[in-house]
């Protein structure tokens, strides 16, 4: 795993995409084809089997390192990852064995098959046969993902540089619920024909927020359609099945089962770009109402009944089997409506209306009903524009309405953890209640670094109280918070929950008697909640 | 017995004779047990500190009244009975021991247990109760070995001179730096330093210390005039305009808190060498052990945790809060610790 160790220790020191692909690029071309595999599966998120608990690890390595377990926690809470953590406070590695990475999966899956005394003697012999940087990618394999600053497009990048094939095709082969197990580097990598499994996707086209029209040229260029607040995912209907992933490659099929009856309506053939909404009486509900389907594998009936979803059909990039991405818009939506005009309205599928406009006054007017559509803003798209993969300028752009915000102020904070350990970046914020400040949300980005370590020399200056890791601090400063919805919540002492809260900026100019009170966030609740 | 040290909002003072050690606000008479900005400060009436810490003072505090002592030396102050003993952390740099009537408290300031090539070593020394400072008081810090250190940033500046990139190394500008001087090896090429760091350099040179050649970064020095250098700045100075002339580099930063790869990747370095001043884990718990004291004091860095800690392995443990900054990886270069 040397080889392996080395290419992630190049990548993770490095800021600069140039060394990161440099780096990978070297070792597709060097490392074994199944390492290859492995490597490219674990940077995309697709790990192997988690085969022991996350609490069995910490309590044996703790007791390798002869720490009690609350001193093993509290340097888990300033390290902020698990595989480091154990990695770190582990005794030097007594012998050293090397291995491929593959070796090490293979090891860590016949663990499996073990008795739980001698999946813990596997598991310290592999501490005690690896160094430093070793032992923590090995911990890693064992806890989970591999989020190291690698983004599939380095990946795609890198691969095309070791193996002379195209990007946009390499993104395509990578996609897909393939695992290792599954395939194999010649089928996936070397193999030509990237629709060969049949639930494989297309890379998404993602749009950068729009920054002016100067560049736009006619507004007759331009398609507008609503940009509905859900879930963006891609449905593909082939060879009698359907399967439908999120833009994170999330398969989540089973969690819209409502969306199944699609394939009795569309040829094989076809995939759609569009939203996932939630649905009734021909209008998209607010996201809150989706939310509670979020993270669910399976839905119980009454949040079937009580928050259905249709598919709200943005794009066409299949069409009778064949891949259609590289037509202007217009075409392919003028495909797209013909397939949707065929399909009864009792199914869960809608085109996704154009919004008409002359000039960009009425599409700044038509962007102001937004929040009373439960839309998150405009989408403007060139009509010849092909779809592109990846977040790309010039052919569309996103066109989102400012957030919701709220003037609160701070009252308890708390380090971070990882990359921020020792800077205070976790604030808990209240508003205003008479003589009283209620809290209502917790907030951790949106300053820059310079401001957090501003903050974090005051937070330690003015320490109230401490509640473990959490130090109350005297309501002085204000912050503005951005949120992008808000939904009633029992739960909270305030009686509201928000989406995305965080900080947009450090009211310095405002003393705390002009922070906002609960009566405004409440008449927040009832206008958008 | 009445304690021999309290600990008061102007620092850790000592009734028995009237004085104050590390104060952070102005006394009338201060010992100092090393140089760094957040232990001596500016406006105390009278100073007390080793002759090897003498020479920083002086340059950073400019006209102050200040005695020195050698290491080792008793002095008697009122009833107390006061002596400086090396610490490892810079040159210069101590501990206190004050006794009074039998009962002997030493304040470590900050150390480390191991060589550094240039500080005077750090000497364990017999007491009842010890203030300890715990800035890498977690059992995740383990400082690599000397040795392996040096290779490592050899390895790293010879490959970037054989590539022709500059090599930026980020180090506080008293103690760090000059460690990193003495270890490195000087015919791989040509070593530039900041300005910071260079004055310190002056000063040590005076006192005695053996330093490689060194060539103060001006205006008219470049990756030009010396291709393949390793420049010592301090971190404050990294990825600024100053930094920028040096064209293609890579940049490295040298402070303890690179044990952890939240942090090497929050500092945007090229490279973090994981060296510290400080004692990690296993240098505290060695030289607490070592001073045989059963009463401890924890200060600046993970107190609660280490308080907590050693209470389980039977000590009478306590918390001191105090206005020392560490070796902190979020601040500014001033606050070198
Ligand atoms: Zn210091
Ligand atoms: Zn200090």
């Amino acid at each position: 795993m040397k080889d392996f160790a080395t290419l992630f220790t190049r990548i993770d020191e490095s800021t600069k995409t140039t060394v990161k692909t440099a780096a990978l690029a070297d070792y597709f071309q060097t490392a074994t084809p199944e390492d290859r595999l492995w490597t490219i599966a674990l940077f995309t998120g697709r790990r192997p089997k988690r085969t022991i608990t996350a609490t069995r690890l910490r309590e044996w390595a703790a007791e390798v390192a002869g720490l009690p377990d609350w001193l093993f926690e509290e340097s888990y809470s300033i390290v902020g990852d698990l595989a480091e953590t154990i990695a770190l406070v582990l005794p030097p590695a007594t012998k050293t064995e090397d291995q491929t990475l593959t070796h090490w999966i293979g090891y860590i899956k016949t663990l499996s098959t073990l008795e739980d005394d001698d999946r813990k003697a596997g598991i310290l012999d592999a501490w005690n046969s690896l160094p430093n940087t070793e032992r923590f990618l090995f911990t890693k394999l064992l806890t989970g993902g591999f989020r190291i600053g690698v983004s599939a497009k380095l990946i795609t990048r890198a691969l095309a540089q070791a193996t002379g094939q195209d990007e946009p095709q390499l993104t395509h082969k990578l996609m897909g619920n393939w695992t290792p197990d599954t395939t194999t580097w010649d089928a996936l990598i070397e193999a030509d024909d990237p629709t060969a499994d049949l639930s494989r996707p297309y890379p998404f086209y993602l749009a950068y927020q729009l920054d002016g029209f100067d560049d736009l040229g006619a507004p007759a260029d331009w398609n507008a359609e609503r940009k509905w607040d859900g879930i963006r995912g891609q449905l593909i209907i082939r060879g009698g099945e359907h399967h439908l992933w999120s833009r994170g490659e999330d398969l989540m099929t089973d969690r819209f089962p409502e969306l199944a009856q699609l394939c009795d309506y569309l040829p094989g053939g076809t995939v759609i770009d569009g939203e996932v909404l939630a649905f009734t009486d021909e209008r998209p509900l607010s996201f809150n109402a989706l939310q509670k389907r979020i993270g669910r594998k399976t839905v119980p009936k009454k949040l079937l009944t009580g928050a259905p979803v249709i598919l709200m059909a943005y794009d066409l990039l299949e069409h009778d089997g064949k891949d259609i991405r590289d037509m202007p818009l217009q075409e392919r939506r003028e495909s797209l409506q013909t397939l949707v005009a065929e399909v009864p309205d009792t199914a869960p599928l809608r085109l996704s209306a154009s919004v008409p406009f002359k000039t960009w006054d009425d599409l700044s007017a038509a962007r102001d009903q937004s929040r009373d559509l439960n839309a998150e803003g405009l989408m403007l798209k060139r009509r010849d524009s092909p779809y592109l993969s990846g977040r790309k300028r010039g052919d569309w752009w996103k066109w989102k309405i400012d957030p919701l915000t709220i003037d609160a102020v701070m009252i308890y904070a708390q380090a971070g953890h990882g990359r921020r350990a020792n800077l205070f970046t976790d604030y808990t914020f209240a508003v205003r209640n008479g003589n009283d400040l209620v809290p209502f949300t917790k907030a951790y980005s949106g300053l820059t670094d310079k401001e957090f370590r501003e903050i974090t020399a005051w937070v330690r200056k003015n320490t109230l109280q401490r509640f473990g890791p959490v130090r109350q601090v005297p309501p002085e400063h204000v912050f503005e918070i951005a949120f992008e919805g808000i939904q009633a919540s029992p739960r909270h002492k305030s009686g509201v929950a928000l989406r995305f809260p965080r900080m947009l900026r450090w009211r310095r100019d405002k003393p705390v008697d002009e922070a906002n009170t609960l009566d405004d966030l409440k008449e927040i609740l009832a206008t958008y909640g | 017995m009445a304690d021999v040290l309290t600990f008061t909002d102007r620092g850790i003072y000592c009734p028995a004779g009237d004085f104050y050690i590390d104060p952070w606000k102005p006394v009338d008479r201060a010992l100092i047990t090393h140089g760094h900005s957040d232990h001596a400060r500016w406006g105390m009436g009278r100073y007390l500190a080793t002759s090897g810490t003498a020479p920083v003072m002086r340059h950073r505090l400019g006209d102050i009244t200040l005695e020195t002592v050698d290491y080792g030396v008793k002095t008697r102050i009122g009833d107390a009975t006061v002596s400086f003993h090396p610490a490892g952390h810079v040159p210069g740099s101590a501990q206190i021991r004050v006794a009074v009537k039998g009962e002997v408290w030493v304040v470590s300031g900050d150390y480390k247990t191991v060589a550094d090539g240039l500080s005077e070593p750090f000497e364990p020394v017999q007491c009842h109760a010890f203030i300890t400072e715990c800035t890498f008081g977690l059992p995740i810090f383990k400082w690599t070995p000397q040795d392996i250190l040096t290779q490592q940033i050899n390895d790293w500046w010879a490959t970037n001179a054989a590539a022709g990139r500059t090599s930026i190394l980020g180090a506080y500008a008293l103690g760090k730096a000059q460690r990193l001087l003495t270890t490195v090896n000087s015919a791989i090429g040509p070593i530039l330093t900041h300005g910071a760091i260079e004055n310190t350099n002056a000063v040590l040179r005076d006192q005695g210390f053996a330093l490689p050649r060194t060539t103060l970064v001006t205006p008219e020095i470049s990756h030009k005039t010396h291709p393949g250098a390793l420049v010592l700045a301090t971190p404050s100075a990294l990825g600024t305009t100053w930094a920028r002339r040096f064209g293609p580099s890579s940049t490295a930063f040298a402070s303890g808190w690179m044990a952890l790869r939240g942090v090497r990747r929050r500092r945007a370095a090229d490279r973090g060498f994981i060296v510290s001043d400080h004692a990690d884990w296993e240098g505290l718990n060695a030289a607490i052990k070592a001073t045989g004291a059963s009463k401890v004091f924890a200060t600046h860095g993970y107190t609660s945790a280490f308080q907590k800690w050693l209470s389980s392995e039977g000590y009478d443990a306590h918390i001191v809060s105090t206005d020392y900054q560490g070796e902190g990886f979020d601040q500014a270069d001033e606050a070198e610790a």
